[in-house]
């Protein structure tokens, strides 16, 4: 956490401050980093804990309803006790690993999973007050992080002597390689333009407003705003998320790399999925949402953890409302969209972050001409290259079903 | 400090003589990426934040994948994945070969005057990096940029030409 806070600020703003003083200011110094870091570590584990259990009720729920059905409603009131009595059933399920399976690997994999999943929660500042890890190279820390759970992916697919999970893995491994670039290359402009690779600075860069209204977050520059479309999209194929789920596909594809994994291994994928989820998320709320910053300046009031909070919850409510309404991609649309699509308007968008980098000073009609040309640079790029890819694909014809 | 160097160095050690005893490739694969990540921990250790995190992003998440796709994808089965044991002469040679570059390593490492530590390392934030390697090192960083996308053409190159010639083998 942070250190020094200005006396000025209201009580709850500084209320993570004054709590760590109460649990580690009677310590002599030496310790207290030691303390400072595991009570850090503790509160984001419990905190992303029980995220995580409400997460899978909240999307049940959300699912069923948008499906026209009520969704898990029979352990607690309204089903708020489901989490913990799927947790419990996880865990005294048996956990059964093949005889010919490579027994250390097969264990390794979803604990490694999870631990590079944990790993990417450290350097996101939930709030003025609140970052586990202030690194100068942060947001490169985060990436670094999220590219090892890769290995842990091929690990569970070749652990279990499965061919299928093998080659299931072989294409989430594609599938991840593939979403990796336009997901660095989506937030390159973000770093271009706030100088720096520490996400507390980049939120820094965001604050402010025009008129006390319009914030100066990075979504609302036409570069930022297609740099977060790009990030979201490669966030959903990062985290095997709908309609990228073609890694586990479980209507299709027995569950893909997880073919051999039963019990509280299983429910360990399905946590660092959760966990990824969060975490990009979170980092997608940093870098472009203006991260805990207040939309507008009369809203100042309401401690800046309580904005993170609110813009997490947005986009992970989005992340379920995608799931309920975009079917699944096939193999060749993902790598396509992916390539000839993202990759090249990711590029594009340096470009444009460039040119509006270069014409910050310019004023008056200046301002107008360089909204023009930005955007510009960004929609016909959009038009030609989503027209390229979608030619020959027509409206559909329906022969043997009634429209 | 010394302590937790000792430490590191004794894992890359013992990580690399296990890839090198084990039969099985890609258990040796997945010992080279702990090395990897054990290199990015002695950056870290150094003061060398942006090279560590560099380095685990590009060795632990993309080199090891391009390393792992390759012994699949040329590999028909398990059990082909399980190297035999090597000939004597074989082994012979390569701890003759290995001892000399060990050596060679070693007396240059103890000749060389090494400054004495002291103090916490330096720290340099990332932005001077960036000025550093933009400005007086572009030449350098530009013609590795140059090197690494000339091989990777030729790596394009090679497939492709491999493709065309096994369709015309194949075909009637």
């Amino acid at each position: 956490m942070s250190l020094g806070a200005p006396p000025t600020e209201r009580w709850l703003e500084r209320a993570p401050l004054l709590g760590r003083d109460l649990v580690n200011g009677f310590l002599p110094a030496p310790l207290r980093w030691w303390v400072d870091s595991l009570v850090d570590a503790a509160l984001v584990l419990a905190l992303f804990g029980l995220l995580f259990a409400f997460l899978t009720l909240a999307e049940r729920k959300v699912l069923g309803r948008i499906q026209n059905r009520p969704g898990p409603n029979r352990a607690g009131w309204a089903g708020v006790l489901q989490p913990f009595a799927d947790g419990i059933k996880m865990l005294t399920k048996e956990d059964i690993v093949p005889r010919a399976a490579d027994p250390v690997l097969h264990f390794l994999a979803p604990v490694a999973l999870v631990a590079f999943s944990l790993l990417t929660l450290a350097v996101i500042p939930y709030g003025r007050h609140l970052v586990a890890l202030d690194l100068d190279a942060g947001v490169l820390y985060f990436f670094a992080a999220g590219a090892s759970s890769e290995l842990a992916v091929f690990m569970a697919g070749w652990a279990g002597r499965n061919k299928y999970a093998l080659l299931s893995a072989m294409r989430a491994l594609a599938q991840l390689i593939s979403y990796e670039l336009p997901l660095l290359l989506s937030f390159v402009p973000v770093v271009m333009l706030a100088g720096t690779l520490r996400a507390t600075a980049i939120v820094a860069a965001q604050g402010g407003w025009r008129l006390g209204l319009v914030p100066h977050w990075n979504v609302l520059t036409p570069w930022g705003f297609v740099g977060f479309v790009l990030f979201m999209v490669a966030s959903l194929a990062e985290s095997n998320r709908s309609p990228f789920d073609l890694p586990e596909a479980e209507s299709e594809l027995i569950a893909g790399h997880l073919t051999e994994y039963s019990g509280f291994k299983y429910a360990l994928f399905f946590m660092a999925e959760y966990f990824g989820m969060c975490a990009l998320s979170g980092m997608a709320v940093t870098l472009f949402l203006g991260g805990w910053q207040a939309p507008c300046r009369f809203l100042e009031f309401i401690p800046s953890y309580a904005w993170f909070a609110v813009k997490l919850l947005v986009l992970l409510l989005g992340f379920i409302w995608i799931r309920a309404t975009l079917p699944r991609l096939r193999m060749d649309q993902l790598t396509r969209l992916a390539w000839k699509f993202l990759v090249p308007l990711a590029l594009i968008n340096l470009g444009t972050a460039a040119f509006w980098h270069l014409s910050a000073g310019w004023t008056g009609l200046g301002q107008g001409a360089r909204w023009a040309v930005a955007l510009a640079l960004i929609v016909i790029p959009f038009v030609a290259m989503g027209r390229r890819l979608s030619a020959g694909l027509g409206p559909r014809t329906y022969r043997y079903a009634v429209p | 400090m010394n302590a937790v160097l000792l430490g590191l160095g004794l894992f890359l050690l013992a990580c690399a003589a296990t890839a090198l005893a084990l039969r099985n490739l890609i258990r040796s694969i997945l010992l080279l990426v702990g090395i990897w990540f054990g290199i990015a921990a002695f950056y870290l250790w150094a003061g060398a934040e942006f090279a560590a995190f560099a380095q685990a992003l590009v060795y632990g998440g993309a080199v090891s994948m391009v390393v792992l796709f390759a012994v699949l994808l040329t590999r028909r089965s398990h059990a082909e994945t399980e190297a035999p044991p090597a000939p004597a002469a074989r082994v012979a040679s390569a701890l003759l070969a290995g001892g000399a570059v060990a050596g060679v390593l070693v007396a240059a490492v103890l000749r060389t005057p090494l400054p004495a530590a002291g103090g916490p390392p330096p720290f340099v934030p990332v932005r001077a990096l960036g000025a550093l390697l933009l400005g007086p090192h572009a030449a350098a960083l530009l013609i590795v940029g140059a090197v690494l996308t000339i091989a990777l053409l030729g790596g394009v190159v090679l497939a492709a030409g491999g493709r065309a010639g096994a369709g015309k083998e194949n075909s009637p």
